[in-house]
């Protein structure tokens, strides 16, 4: 384990990058134009980075691809979506996917 | 909306979201002091960085003996999608003091830029009302990422197995049920696919680096598809 001082000084770092990538744009807000093209793209961000993070979560949990139907993560995120597209209310797509993730674990182990 | 209104409309959008992120905070708690950290180390990232994902990174990197230069460099490679946010959010913060800017650029996160950028698209949200809504999300999500923090820290000593139940799979039912509210037409299918299938393929890159690049490869997916969309209409008319 790192000593107390390691530890601080790692948390003050951390601290520093976090907020410089979150400020250093928002600080510049009144004096950058982005151009369109920029502006465009932005718009796919949320789906773009949200997907990114939890695939590998979905399909990977063992750190290699799974598609079988033992997978509770995959069963639960399959619901999750189907849920999500047929009714895009958020509440229940997270319900519904935790519901079928905590059954199907439970029922596989 | 008065700014209390605002504040109030940022924290009911966040609920959704709230509730799915709920375990996330005690898992980290727990995890922290179930690998030997003491109770301030969890307490005090939550406090200060306020950043889930790259906490959870910093836990593992700390685990494994990580130096604290890759544990900061890491950290920073974690958290660059929310230069991608802050881009977005530049338009609606513009007008503000730097103060305002500081204090919601501490709070822009996955889960605050998700749940009120829908309404500063729909026109909901405006110059006067924005920031409000945003500090109010922000607040909600603070209050209960710190809280749900101290949980954990303190279950984590009572029930030490508890960051195994797979709970975080809420998190996954959460950002499934925000995805899903995009994916109405064919360029956020798109990116949808290009970036879910290149980050399995890059999964192996170090320090969360293939999640960067496939988000990165999905959001130029859409906006070749959305333009080749727009050329392939341009085309129709010309002939018809």
């Amino acid at each position: 384990m790192p000593d107390t001082l390691s530890l601080i000084l790692m948390i003050l770092g951390m601290v520093a990058v976090t907020f410089s990538i979150r400020f250093i744009l928002f600080a510049r807000a009144h004096r950058i134009q982005l151009p369109v093209w920029l502006e465009e793209a932005l718009a796919y961000v949320p789906v773009a980075v949200l997907t990114a993070i939890i695939m590998p979560m979905i399909l990977m949990p063992n750190k290699q691809l799974d598609f079988s139907w033992h997978n509770p993560w995959l069963l639960g995120g399959l619901a999750a979506f189907v849920v999500g597209l047929i009714l895009r209310k958020p509440l229940v797509t997270i319900i519904v996917g935790v519901l079928v993730f905590f059954g199907s674990q439970f029922l596989l182990t | 909306m008065n700014k209390w209104e605002a504040m109030r409309f940022g924290a009911i959008v966040s609920i959704p979201m709230m509730l799915g992120n709920l375990p996330f905070g005690m898992i980290f708690g727990s995890l922290a002091v179930s690998q030997g950290l003491e109770p301030w180390v969890p307490i005090a990232m939550s406090l200060l960085v306020f950043a889930g994902s790259s906490q959870f990174v910093a836990l593992g990197l700390i685990a494994a003996g990580a130096p604290i230069l890759v544990i900061i460099f890491t950290t920073f490679v974690v958290n660059l999608r929310h230069l991608l946010y802050s881009a977005d959010f530049m338009k609606y913060v513009k007008h503000l003091p730097m103060p305002w800017r500081a204090v919601l650029a501490f709070g822009l996160t996955d889960e605050t830029y998700a749940a009120t950028k829908p309404y500063f698209v729909n026109g909901k949200l405006d110059a006067t009302t924005g920031h409000w809504a945003y500090l109010g999300s922000f607040l909600a999500f603070y209050s209960m990422w710190n809280l749900t923090t101290l949980i954990g820290v303190v279950a984590g000593e009572l029930i030490p197995g508890m960051s195994e139940w797979g709970l975080e799979f809420a998190m996954v039912a959460t950002f499934l049920g925000i995805i899903t509210i995009y994916l109405q037409t064919l360029p956020y299918w798109i990116t949808f696919i290009v970036a879910g299938s290149a980050a399995l393929f890059l999964y192996q890159l170090p320090n969360n680096l293939g999640m960067l690049i496939a988000a990165l490869l999905g959001v130029a997916a859409g906006v070749l598809v959305q333009h080749l969309q727009l050329r392939l209409k341009a085309g129709a008319s010309d002939h018809a």
